[in-house]
Order: C-alpha cells, then structure tokens, then sequence
C-alpha cells in the first residue's frame, strides 16, 4: 500500500515552501460590542489534524463557525484549497461539521442520516445507500443502521454523527467538541479510533476542543486561544514544554509559579531573585532579559523531586513541610508550604513499595534542575 | 431503609390504600375524571338516549325509554337523517367548509408560528401577546365586527372603493367566503399556539447540520422543519378543525341562507321543528363522525412513535 503522507510525519508547517491548505487571514469577529474573535490569522496545513484549544468563551467556537459558513467575519479572509469562501454559502462549502450535540435528525434512521448530504447532492440512492453501509462499516455501526438516533447509546450516536460528516469526504472537517459528552474511558478509545480514521481517509481535520489532554492526544498542532485571540501554536510537546506565556504555561497541564526579578544574566546560567520561593532560583538563559525585571518562573510538578533527605548537586532546593497528600494510584500528589507561605504542587510516581510513604505534616526536600524552569515574560 | 419506612404509620395507610386502587396520582386524576363525568358523559348518555326515542307533544316532547319495564327504543331517527338527503347534505357541507377553513388556517398560522419562534424572547412574548389579544373580547363581539367590516356598505368595501380598485362594493356577507374569513379569523390562535409551542423547541444545529450537508433553506424546511414539527400540525389542525365543523354562531351571523352548517341544522331541529330526538341523532352523528377518524389518527401516531 502506498504510503499516504501524513502531516503527523511530514510536518508541513516546517517548510517555509509548503502551501498552507486554509489561510485565516486577519479574522475578526464582533457580536455587538463584544469581540468574539480578534485578528486570528492562522495556517493549517493538509492533512493536519489541527486542534483549537481553550476555555469556553474564548472564540474557537465561533472561528470554527465561521469556516463552516454559519457566522460571517466581520472583516478578514477564509481561503479553503485556494478559494476565498467569504461568498460561499454553508449549503455550498467543501467543509462538513460534526456538532457537539451531533445534530442527529431525529426522524430518520441512522442510514438515511448518513445518506442525507449524499442526496442532497444529486448522487443516485443505490450508489448512496452503497457508500452508507461502507461508511457505517468503517464507524462500526453497520448493524445500527436502520435505528433511530434515539435507540443509540452516547458513542453510538457520536459514530453516527462522525459518519455523517465524513460520507461526503469533505475537505475540511471541522469537530465541535467531538468526545465532550462521552464518559472518561469511551472518550479515551474513541480518541484513537478519530486518528485513525483521520489518517486513512486523510481529511483535514479542525477539532475544537476544551480538553488539554484531548488536544494532546489527538492533534499534530494545537492553537492555544483566550480572548478571542490565538496565543500560542505548536506541536503538543512544544506547547507544554515551552510555553510562551504564563496562560500557557497554566493552561495546559498544571504549573507552580514563582514571581521574580532578574538577578544577573550572566551567560550559561540565569539566577532570579524570589523571595515567594525563598531561594534564587537558577534556570537556563534566555535572551533579552536586563537585569530586575520582572519575570515568572513555570516548574511542572513532575519535575519537581520529593525527598527527606538533602539531595546533592541539584541546582534548586528548597524546603518546606506537606500540606496535603493525594494518592491516585499511579502517582501521588503532594502539596508542600514552604517558609514563605507558597503551596508547591508536587506529583511523584508511585514506583516502588519498599520506601515509606512521605505522610503529611513531614518536612521535605524540593529540588529540581535549572533545566525544569521556564522563564516567562508575558 | 425501606422496612423502616414502610412501619411508620403513615405508610401502612398508604400502602393498603394503594392495595385498594387508591395511589395519589388516582386521587389526582379522579377530580378531572368527576368533571367529565358529570359534564360530558351523563349529557351524552341523556343525548344519546333522546336520540332513540319517537317525537311526541309532550314535556318532554320525547317518550320515554322505559314503558311498562320494557326498553322502547328506535332508530327511526337515524334513519331518517340517512334518508333526507339535507342531513348528509349539510355533513358534507360542514366537513368541507371545517377543512378548507384548516388548511388555510395552517398556511396562514404555519409561517406566523415559524417568525414568532424564531424571533429574540422579547419580542417573542409580545408577538405572543398579540396572538392571544382578541381573546379578551367576546368571540360574540368580534364575529359581530366582521359584519361591520364585511357588509355592503360596510368598511372593507367603503376603503377599497375608495382607492379606486373596486367600482362596486363586493358581496362577500351572507356567502360561504365570509363563513371562512370568520371561522379562519376566529380559530388562527389555535393552529398558531401549538405550532408555535413545536417550532420553538426547534433545535437550530439541525438547521445548520442540514445546510452544512448541502440542503438549500427551501429542501432543509421541507425535510426536516416540516416533518419535526407534524405534532404541531397535527395538534393545531385538530383544534381549528373539530370545533369547525360544529361551529353555529359564525355561520349564523356570516353566512346566509345557502350555507349548510350541521349546527346550524341542529339549531332548527331543535328550536324550530321542537323535533327533540332528530336533533339529538344529529348530534350524536356528528359526534361519531368526529371521534373515529380522531381515534383512528391517534393510533397512527402512537404506532409512529414506536418504530
């Protein structure tokens, strides 16, 4: 079989020469007074599976709304493969949505959903009802297909509802929120069987999404929003490794923060003045910095080393004593007050059972390299 | 848990009351239950009994059902309204005008409902409002309004000669055309508060699926808007159309001598020609006529509910 290039392993936004797939240029969206969504202009490539992540209100919805046609920009430009789709009317784009509360016609059976937009478009009923089952087959539903929506279960309908945007092989297929109504563990499964199919059919996918592990998992790049704007893009682990703002850093995954001034940039290692950490914090230079200003100091909480005893040689330690403890199973939480009144969240695996626990109420050991730190400026 | 509960006192009685048949939710359904009782069922049953008994001068101008420990029953009544081609007549007439008067009630009501459902909630309760107005005045009255509008000299025809698009004024009191401006005028609330009731549930990502699948605005309204909002067709359709085929006062005030109303028919029986148990058969004919094709509707919609 011919290999399908992927963007997953092209990386297409890597190439200064590669032709964006949908140019958002300059997007602006205003309700009223409100500025839904602000100046977004952004690239996605073809093939890509291109996750728009952010808190509610922050205007992801409302983009996606308008690449499929149901709000009109209120200034900027949408080009779809080469086509400026400004004028183009919902009923007349190359672009299927799957909805996040799916938008199964009640009435019909599951096939005749699946049918629908193949005979909107004037393709006979044998040949339709034949790309219906092969469709169903691929969703794994092809025993559901005269029910109803209603006599499906919550993943059963979010299949139906994929199958139904993707039969007309769109595209551009844009996904509100596709696994938010389904429970932790069917969202887990259903989060690889979307890759899948992405990656067979090879559509472009935009998904919408609050989830940050959702966005992790699934996409090749994640557009960070807040406020209507786009603050960040990158691949998963570029976004979670270097952030570049303290919205990022916050927002996906969990962060502890430490507020600090620049002590000396000297040129192999950065030492920041924080009396919240109580210690001068050492982290690898960055460029740009002068001296006192203010910046903020990101560490993951698995970055952070738990132990009783001193450890040597690390470039950060403190102390302090355990506030709380959580155990989940795989790992533990733990939550230590240093001296000056700052909680530290730490998480540790739970390797091994031959040591005894850390209990709350003991006093601890922070450390971590200056490596973990990220300094952040905005 | 339950053992306990089920030894307080309380629960004893409520138990052995649900053992006799006698839960809360009976109790609340008896009163409605009583009313339809005393109201409609012994009414229809006294009509009904009427209806099978020889006309006589008498008070009542009827016989009566038992003589001498025998049951004295005829259908000689109904017969006779199978036999005088007026009764099936005037059926006929009655059902015909009921429906046109529904269908144009619909297609009035239809995009009335459509505009107020998807208007913003303000402007919606107003609109509603609106709707609901006329209900403050008399239906007497404002049937009584239209003869002012529509009679010769009335203010339809003075306005439209007036600007000069009529010579003559129009004839339209006194014939069907003014039964169905009435009847229309008089029922439109009816068809446009269900279908309202239906359409404002509307989910409006069904409309954006079907546009985002290909479906123009015109096939999205008649594949979808349409059939997700029967219940409300069916529901409004129903309300202008049974009380319209009895309907007495509009074709009596509107209509003129031609119009062949089954209540109206009924009003002569009975107050005219004092013929008691004719105009009973009516009724109880009329009646017949109205329950079967409901009943026969109602099925089809619970067995299309199921599958």
């Amino acid at each position: 079989m011919a290999e399908p290039s992927l963007a997953a392993d092209a990386k297409p936004w890597k190439d200064p020469t590669a032709e964006p797939f949908i140019r958002i240029k300059n997007i602006t969206k205003k309700f009223g007074d409100f500025t839904a969504v602000d100046d977004v202009t952004l690239d996605i490539y073809k093939g890509e599976l291109f996750c728009l992540l952010g808190g509610s209100g922050c205007g992801k919805s409302t983009l996606l709304r308008m690449l499929a046609g149901f709000e009109t920009p209120t200034s900027g430009s949408i080009e779809i493969d080469g086509q400026d789709v400004a004028k183009i009317a919902a009923f007349d784009r190359p672009t299927n949505m799957m909805f996040q509360s799916y938008a199964l016609f009640p009435h019909m059976s599951v096939e005749k959903n699946v049918a629908y937009g193949l005979l909107r478009e004037g393709v006979p009923k044998a040949e339709a009802m034949g790309r219906v089952a092969d469709m169903l087959r691929l969703v794994k539903l092809e025993d559901f297909a005269k029910r109803k929506p209603h006599q499906l279960s919550g993943g059963q309908q979010q299949r139906v509802a994929l199958a139904r945007s993707l039969i007309k092989q769109p595209k551009l297929l844009l996904l509100d929120e596709p696994l938010g109504a389904l429970d932790k563990k069917l969202r887990e499964e259903t989060q690889f069987e979307l890759i899948h199919i992405q990656e067979t059919l090879g559509v472009t996918f935009i998904v919408v999404t609050h989830d940050q592990e959702e966005a992790m998992t699934l996409s090749t790049r994640i557009g960070v929003m807040n406020e209507g704007e786009i603050v960040q893009v990158g691949e998963p682990p570029q976004i979670y490794e270097d952030p570049k703002s303290k919205y990022v850093a916050d927002f996906i995954g969990s962060v502890n923060m430490f507020e600090g001034t620049v002590d000396v940039a000297v040129p192999d290692t950065l030492r920041i003045k924080s009396p919240e950490a109580g210690i001068d914090l050492l982290v690898e230079p960055i460029e740009g910095l002068k001296a006192n200003q203010a910046v903020s100091i990101a560490v993951r909480p698995e970055r952070i080393a738990v132990t009783r005893h001193k450890p040597e040689g690390v470039a950060n330690i403190v102390e302090g004593e355990v506030d709380e403890v959580a155990y989940l199973g795989n790992l533990s939480i733990y939550r230590v007050k240093l001296a000056s009144g700052k909680t530290v969240k730490v998480t540790k695996s739970n390797l091994l059972h031959d040591e005894e626990p850390i209990k709350w109420d003991e006093k601890v050991f922070l450390s971590w390299s200056n490596a973990a730190g990220i300094v952040l400026t905005t | 848990m339950t053992a306990l509960q089920a030894s307080t006192p309380w629960r004893k009685t409520a138990s052995l009351l649900a053992r006799l048949g006698l839960t809360g939710r009976m109790l609340v359904i008896a009163v409605p239950m009583l009313w339809l009782l005393v109201f409609f069922l012994v009414p229809f049953l006294v009509v009904l009994k009427i209806s099978v008994a020889e006309p006589m001068i008498a008070r009542p101008p009827y016989s009566p059902l038992f003589v001498d420990g025998s049951i004295q029953a005829t259908l000689g009544n109904y017969a006779y309204l199978w036999e005088d081609s007026l009764y099936i007549n005037a059926y006929w007439s009655s059902i015909k005008i009921a429906f046109f008067s529904t269908v144009l009630a619909l297609l009035i009501g239809y995009p009335m409902s459509y505009y107020i459902a998807r208007s913003p909630e303000l402007k919606r309760s107003l609109l509603l409002l609106l709707i609901v107005l006329p209900f403050w005045t008399s239906f007497l009255l404002r049937v009584y309004a239209w003869i002012g509008i529509l009679k010769t000299k009335g203010v339809l025809n003075a306005m439209l000669m007036k600007i000069g698009l009529i010579n003559e004024p129009l004839i339209i009191m006194q014939t069907d055309i003014a039964v169905y401006i009435g009847i229309v005028y008089t029922y439109l609330p009816f068809m446009i508060l269900p279908l309202y009731a239906n359409l404002v549930k509307l989910d409006d990502s069904l409309l954006e699926a079907s546009a985002d699948l290909g479906a123009r605005p015109i096939s999205t309204f008649f594949r979808i808007t349409i059939p997700l909002s029967m219940p409300g067709i069916v529901a409004g359709s129903m309300l202008v159309f049974i009380p319209a085929i009895g309907e007495f006062v509009i074709p009596a005030l509107l209509g003129g001598p031609d119009t062949l109303m089954i209540g109206k028919v009924l009003w002569t029986e009975f107050f005219s020609n004092r013929d008691w148990p004719v105009a009973s058969a009516v009724a109880i004919a009329m009646l017949v006529l109205l329950v079967i094709p409901v009943m026969l509707l109602r099925l089809a919609q619970s067995k299309g509910a199921e599958t």
